[in-house]
C-alpha cells in the first residue's frame, strides 16, 4: 500500500487513443493491496486493454464481490459504474444488472475465494446461463485478507508459508467453465502482460460468458519456495498453448505465418483473436481437446496458459431467453402496460 | 552511443587498444593514450587519429615479428547486447542531475535547494559557496546554464528558479564568518594572481586555505573584476560583491591594489613559484563605420562606459541614446542609461532577436523598462551636424541560411532608417589585450593572438604561468570563470609539488538511501504542480530614477519555499538491483512518466525503440539492469522524463529500487 500519490504528470509522448484518452485516463485511485500483488498487474492490463479498445468508461460496470481482488475494481477505470457485492455473491448482481441494461460492458473481478469456495454455486449458473460479461478469477491460491489459509484453488502439493500441507485437491475453474458451457475460457498469468491484455481485449468483445483465469502471485502470503503459485514456481511450469494478438475489426492480420503455425478465432464484433501456435494440434474451439489438454498439463506437472477453449457462435444469455432488444430498464410505462386493446389482441389470438 | 576506444580516467578520456596476445610480451595487455580532454564528444572525435597510431604501432610489431606467428583471427562482431550499466561511474548518476551537470562548477543544486525549504541558509550558502564561490553575486548575475537543463523544462513547463533560490542562500543567511575555513601555516610557496576577478579570486581562495601565500595584483582600487565595474548596482549591490569579495580576501590574501603588470618580463623575475593570469576580456570593441571620427566623445565603448560609472566618473549622458549590440552589456548600457536621464533609449541589434546573444532574462528585463530592441538593424554612419552627433543610419537586413547553416544578414533593400541621437553606446564585444606579454618568454600565441592554454590543465606554454576565466579563451560568465578557477588551483598545487598535471582529482560520491521506514523517506518526494514563481520588482517609476536601486527584491522566505517545492530532486536516485527482482511489474504499472520497462536486451537503438515509450531523448542516458533471474530479460529505465517521485521503490515488494541520494562533489585543489 502507499500513501504517495500518483503524480498527474505523464510522459510528454505518451499516446492518445481515438478518443483522445491516454492510459493514464483509465486508470483508478492508487492500489491500496500488498507492493507487488498480482492484481495490480492484471488492473493495469485491464487499463491497457480498454485503452487499446478505445472503451469509453462510463460505458463499463465493474463488478465485484469481498477479498483482495474485489477491492481491485477500485484501482481501475474510474469513471464507470460499480458494485462491490455481497462475498460471493457478484454473479447474481451481474445477472441482475445485465438484465436490466444488456448494454453496458460487464466485468466481474473475483477471486479463487469469492469464486471457488463461497460464491462456486453463484459461478457455475452464471457460466451455464452464459451471460454475457467477463469474468476475471485473480487466482492466488490463498485467502490473503485473512492470513493466507489455503484456497480451493491451490494445488495438493503446495506447502503454505508457515509449512503446512495442503489437503485437498484444486478446483481447475477452466475446466469446470469449459463443461459447463462457457464459451470463452482463458488462462493466464499477471506476469505476462503480452500474453494477458490480447486475451482481456479478446474476452471482452466476446458475446457472451468469458472466464478469464489469471494466476497473480500473492506476494505477501504465496510467493514462496514451496508454493506452486509464485513468481518462479509459475515462470518455470508455464505452458502457453500460443501467443495471443488481438486484431481489431478492420485491421488487417499483417504478421505472416506459415501454415499450421497460427490460427484465428473470429469474434462476434468482426475483430480477431490471432494465435502463433506453440503447442502443435490444440484446436481451441474444440471442446474435447481443451479438456484433455488441460488434464494432461495437469498430471504433468504444467500451468497450461492461453486461450483454452472458445466457441464464437454460441448464444448469450439474452438471446436464449430472447428478450428484447431495448434495454429493459428504458422500457416505458406504455411499453410495459400496452393497455387493454393490447390485452384484448392478445386474447383474441388465443382463442 | 558509440564509444569505442574510449575510457574515463583520473577524470579525462583515454584511448585504450587491446594487443593481440602475440604481441603482449613485446607491447603489454594493451596500448593506452590520453585525449588530454574532459568532453566526451570532443573525445569522440579526437580518438580516431589515436587509435590510427597506436594500431600502427601494432602493425610495425607485428611486421617484425614476422608473418607466420600472427594469428588471423576473425574480428569481434558489433556489439548486440548493451551491457549493464556501469553506475560506479560517478559520471553515470551525476548525468542524472542535469543542473548540477550543467553546472561549469558542478554546485550540488538539489543538495542546496533541500536546505531553503528546511530553512538552513546557512548550509544552503555554504554548499554555494564551496563550488561556486559568490552565492549572492551569482544568485543575481549567473548565466544560469543550469535552468534550462532543468528537467522540469521537459515533465512540466518553466525550470526551477535556481538562480534566485541561489540569492535566497544569501539573503537569509546569517553570520558564516564561523563556518569559513582558516588558512594554516604557510606551506613556503608563493603565488601570483593577476587581476581582482573571480577566475583569480577562487584560485587564491583554494590555494589559500592550503598554506599557500597569495598575492593579488589589481589595476583597480579594490578587487572584482567585471564584476564590480561592468555589473551596474541596479543588479549587483556593492553591498554583496564586497561582502562577498572580502570574504575571500580576509582569508589571508595579500592584495597590492592600484598596480597594473606592464610587463610580465620583469614581473617573471619576482620571486614567485607559479602565476596565474585572470586579467579577463577587457578591451571593448570600437565600430568603425563613417562619421566615427567625428562623432569623437559622443561615442562610448560600452564596457569602459560602465567601468567609469562604477568608479563615479561618469555620471550623466545625453537625452537620446542608442545602444549598439544584442549581448548583456548592451542590456546593462541601456538600462544604465534611463537611469542616468536619458529618456530616449533604443537598442539595435544586427541578428534577428531570436538570435540575440543576451540572456532571455536580461531583454526581459530591459523591455519591461520600456526600452525598445530594434533587430535586422546594421549600423551604417553616424550623422554629424555642426560637428555635433545627430543621430545614426541603419540598414535593415535579415539573416539567411545557406546548406551548411552558415548565416548571412542580407539587405532587405528597404530604405535606410534614421534615428536621432545625443550618445551611442557601443557594445558590440570584447576582445583580450596581452600587450603586456612579451612574446619571448615562453608563452606561445596562437589563433586571434590568444595564448596557448592547455584546456585540462589551464597551463601555458611557459609551466610556471596559468591562465583562467575570460583570460583564456574570451568572454564566458563568472560561473565558468570560478570553475576554471578550481581547476587552475588544482594544477597549480600539482605543479608546486611537482606531480603529473593530467592526474586529475576523482569527484567525491556517496550514495545513500532515503528510506526512513515503511512510506517513509527523508526527501519530499510530493511533485508540486505550482508554476515558476517570478521574483518581485521594485516599484518602476523609482527604480528608473535610482542607479543604485535593486531592480529584484528576491524571493521572500515563503515564496522560497513554494519554489524550492517545485524541484524534482533528481539527486535522489533510482538505484535497481537485479538479484532482487521478482518480475513482478509493480514498478511498471506504478511509474508516471512510463520511465520503466521489462524487455529482451538488444542494440542500444533496439532497447531504445522497445521501451513502453521509445527512449528518444539521446542526451539522457538509458539504465541498463544485467539479465534478470526468472526470464533472462532486462530491465531497462529511461533517465529522461524520470519524476524521481520514488513511487517504483515504494511498489517495490522486495526492496530491488531504492531510492538513493547521490552527493557529487568536484574535486578542488583542497580535498
Amino acid at each position: 500500500m502507499t500513501y504517495i500519490t500518483k503524480p498527474i504528470n505523464h510522459h510528454p509522448r505518451l499516446e492518445s487513443n481515438k478518443l483522445g484518452l491516454t492510459r493514464r485516463d483509465y486508470e483508478g485511485s492508487v492500489s491500496t493491496l500488498c507492493a507487488g500483488c498480482g492484481h495490480d498487474s492484471i488492473s493495469a492490463a485491464i487499463v491497457e486493454a480498454c485503452f487499446q479498445l478505445n472503451i469509453e468508461a462510463y460505458r463499463v460496470a465493474k463488478l465485484s464481490g469481498i477479498g483482495c481482488s474485489s477491492k481491485a475494481p477500485a484501482y481501475f477505470l474510474n469513471q464507470s459504474h460499480g458494485f462491490n457485492s455481497v462475498h460471493g455473491r457478484m454473479p447474481s448482481i451481474a445477472t441482475g444488472a445485465a438484465m436490466a441494461n444488456h448494454e453496458l460492458l460487464y466485468l466481474g473481478v473475483s477471486g479463487d475465494g469469492d469464486t471457488a469456495s463461497i460464491g462456486i454455486g453463484q459461478f457455475i449458473h452464471c457460466a451455464r446461463r452464459q451471460l454475457n460479461m467477463t469474468y476475471f478469477v485473480e487466482n492466488n491460491g490463498t485467502y490473503g485478507l485473512t492470513k493466507g489459509q489455503f484456497s480451493a484453488t491451490n494445488d495438493l502439493e503446495s506447502k503454505s508459508k508457515y509449512g503446512d500441507e495442503n489437503l485437498f485437491p484444486a478446483i481447475d475453474l477452466p475446466s469446470m467453465a469449459i463443461q459447463l458451457g462457457a464459451s470463452f475460457v482463458a488462462r493466464s498469468f499477471s506476469g505476462d502482460r503480452d500474453q494477458l491484455v490480447p486475451l482481456i481485449k479478446a474476452a471482452m468483445c466476446h458475446k457472451g460468458f468469458s472466464l478469464l483465469d489469471i494466476i497473480s502471485p500473492c506476494v505477501t502470503f504465496n510467493n514462496h519456495n514451496t508454493s506452486t503459485k509464485s513468481y518462479d514456481y509459475i515462470r518455470e511450469h508455464n505452458e502457453a498453448l500460443s501467443k495471443p494478438d488481438f486484431v481489431p475489426l478492420g485491421k488487417e492480420i499483417t504478421t505472416s505465418y506459415e501454415p499450421g503455425e497460427s490460427s484465428e478465432v473470429s469474434l462476434h464484433d468482426g475483430s480477431t483473436l490471432s494465435l502463433t501456435k506453440l503447442a502443435l494440434d490444440y484446436d481451441p474451439t474444440d471442446k474435447i481437446i481443451a479438456i484433455k489438454k488441460i488434464q494432461e498439463s495437469q498430471r504433468d506437472g504444467k500451468v497450461l496458459t492461453g486461450l483454452l477453449y472458445a466457441d464464437p457462435s454460441a448464444k448469450d444469455l439474452k438471446e436464449i431467453l430472447n428478450i428484447t432488444d431495448q434495454p429493459l430498464n428504458t422500457l416505458t410505462q406504455e411499453q410495459l402496460c400496452p393497455g387493454k386493446s393490447a390485452l384484448k389482441d392478445i386474447n383474441d389470438n388465443l382463442k | 552511443m558509440d564509444t569505442r576506444y574510449l575510457f574515463k580516467r583520473y577524470n579525462t578520456w583515454w584511448v585504450k587498444l587491446a594487443v593481440p596476445r602475440t604481441l603482449r610480451d613485446q607491447l603489454g595487455y594493451d596500448l593506452r593514450e590520453s585525449l588530454k580532454t574532459h568532453d566526451l564528444e570532443k573525445a569522440k572525435e579526437l580518438r580516431w587519429e589515436v587509435v590510427g597510431n597506436l594500431k600502427n604501432k601494432i602493425e610495425i610489431a607485428k611486421h617484425q615479428l614476422g608473418p607466420e606467428l600472427i594469428e588471423d583471427k576473425p574480428k569481434t562482431p558489433v556489439e548486440k547486447f548493451l551491457p549493464p550499466t556501469d553506475v560506479k561511474d560517478p559520471q553515470y548518476y551525476h548525468k542524472v542531475v542535469d543542473c548540477q551537470h550543467a553546472c561549469p562548477a558542478h554546485t550540488p543544486v538539489p543538495e542546496y535547494i533541500r536546505q531553503i525549504a528546511q530553512g538552513n541558509y546557512n548550509e544552503a550558502y555554504m554548499m554555494n559557496w564551496e563550488s561556486n564561490v559568490f552565492p549572492g553575486i551569482l544568485g543575481r548575475t549567473c548565466d544560469r546554464p543550469c535552468e534550462p537543463a532543468c528537467r522540469r523544462t521537459r515533465t512540466h513547463d518553466k525550470p526551477v528558479a535556481i538562480c534566485r533560490l541561489k540569492r535566497v542562500t544569501y539573503d537569509y543567511k546569517d553570520e558564516i564568518s564561523s563556518l569559513l575555513p582558516t588558512a594554516p601555516e604557510s606551506n613556503g610557496k608563493r603565488i601570483a594572481l593577476i587581476g581582482g576577478g573571480p577566475a583569480s579570486l577562487t584560485v587564491a581562495r583554494d590555494l589559500v586555505i592550503m598554506g599557500y601565500q597569495c598575492v593579488l595584483f589589481e589595476r583597480d582600487k579594490r578587487a572584482g573584476g567585471l564584476m564590480r565595474t561592468n555589473i551596474p548596482s541596479f543588479r549587483l549591490p556593492e553591498k554583496v560583491l564586497n561582502e562577498e569579495v572580502d570574504q575571500i580576501i580576509n582569508l589571508g590574501i595579500e592584495t597590492r591594489f592600484n598596480t597594473e603588470i606592464t610587463s610580465m618580463k620583469e614581473f617573471l623575475k619576482e620571486d614567485f613559484d607559479a602565476i596565474f593570469v585572470g586579467t579577463g576580456a577587457p578591451k571593448g570593441r570600437d565600430i568603425n563605420i563613417e562619421g566615427r571620427e567625428e562623432a569623437g566623445k559622443s561615442i562610448h565603448i560600452g564596457i569602459d562606459w560602465l567601468t567609469s560609472i562604477a568608479f563615479e566618473h561618469t555620471k550623466s549622458i545625453g537625452k537620446k541614446v542608442i545602444v549598439l549590440g544584442g549581448g548583456n552589456t548592451a542590456m546593462d548600457c541601456c538600462r544604465t542609461s534611463i537611469r542616468l536621464g536619458a529618456d530616449d533609449v533604443k537598442v539595435t541589434v544586427r541578428s534577428p532577436f531570436d538570435q540575440m546573444k543576451a540572456s532571455e532574462w536580461e531583454i526581459e528585463d530591459a523591455m519591461n523598462e520600456d526600452i525598445p530592441i530594434y533587430d535586422n538593424h546594421v549600423p551604417k554612419k553616424f550623422i554629424i551636424q555642426n560637428n555635433k552627433l545627430v543621430g545614426m543610419e541603419f540598414e535593415k537586413v535579415e539573416a539567411k541560411f545557406d546548406d551548411s547553416g552558415k548565416r548571412s544578414l542580407v539587405p532587405t533593400g528597404e530604405d535606410p532608417i534614421i534615428f536621432e541621437c545625443d550618445d551611442v553606446l557601443v557594445a558590440i564585444g570584447q576582445d583580450n589585450a596581452f600587450e603586456w606579454i612579451e612574446r619571448d618568454i615562453g608563452i606561445e600565441f596562437g589563433e586571434w593572438d590568444m595564448p596557448i592554454v592547455d584546456k585540462i590543465t589551464f597551463q601555458s606554454t611557459n609551466q610556471k604561468i596559468f591562465f583562467g576565466g575570460d583570460a583564456a579563451w574570451g568572454p564566458e560568465n563568472i560561473i565558468w570563470a570560478a570553475a576554471h578557477g578550481h581547476q587552475a588551483a588544482i594544477s597549480i598545487d600539482k605543479f608546486c609539488n611537482e606531480k603529473d598535471l593530467y592526474e586529475r582529482p576523482e569527484p567525491g560520491t556517496t550514495l545513500v538511501s532515503q528510506k526512513m521506514g515503511v512510506h517513509e523517506w527523508s526527501y519530499d518526494n510530493d511533485i508540486s504542480q505550482a508554476s515558476r514563481l517570478l521574483v518581485p520588482h521594485a516599484e518602476k517609476t523609482v527604480a528608473l530614477k535610482d542607479l543604485k536601486m535593486e531592480v529584484e527584491l528576491g524571493f521572500d522566505e515563503q515564496m522560497a519555499l513554494d519554489e524550492a517545492n517545485r524541484c524534482l530532486n533528481c539527486d535522489v536516485q533510482t538505484v535497481f538491483s537485479e538479484q532482487l527482482c521478482i518480475e513482478c511489474d509493480a514498478c511498471v504499472d506504478i511509474c508516471p512518466t512510463d520511465c520503466i520497462s521489462f524487455i529482451s536486451n538488444g542494440t542500444e537503438e533496439e532497447v531504445r525503440n522497445n521501451l513502453r515509450i521509445p527512449a528518444l531523448n539521446l542526451n539522457q542516458d538509458i539504465l541498463v539492469s544485467d539479465n534478470l533471474l526468472q526470464t533472462a530479460r532486462v530491465m531497462v529505465k529511461d533517465e529522461d522524463v524520470c519524476l524521481h517521485c520514488g513511487l517504483c521503490a515504494e511498489r517495490c515488494p522486495t526492496g530491488a529500487w531504492d531510492m538513493q541520494n547521490f552527493l557529487y562533489e568536484e574535486a578542488k585543489a583542497y580535498s
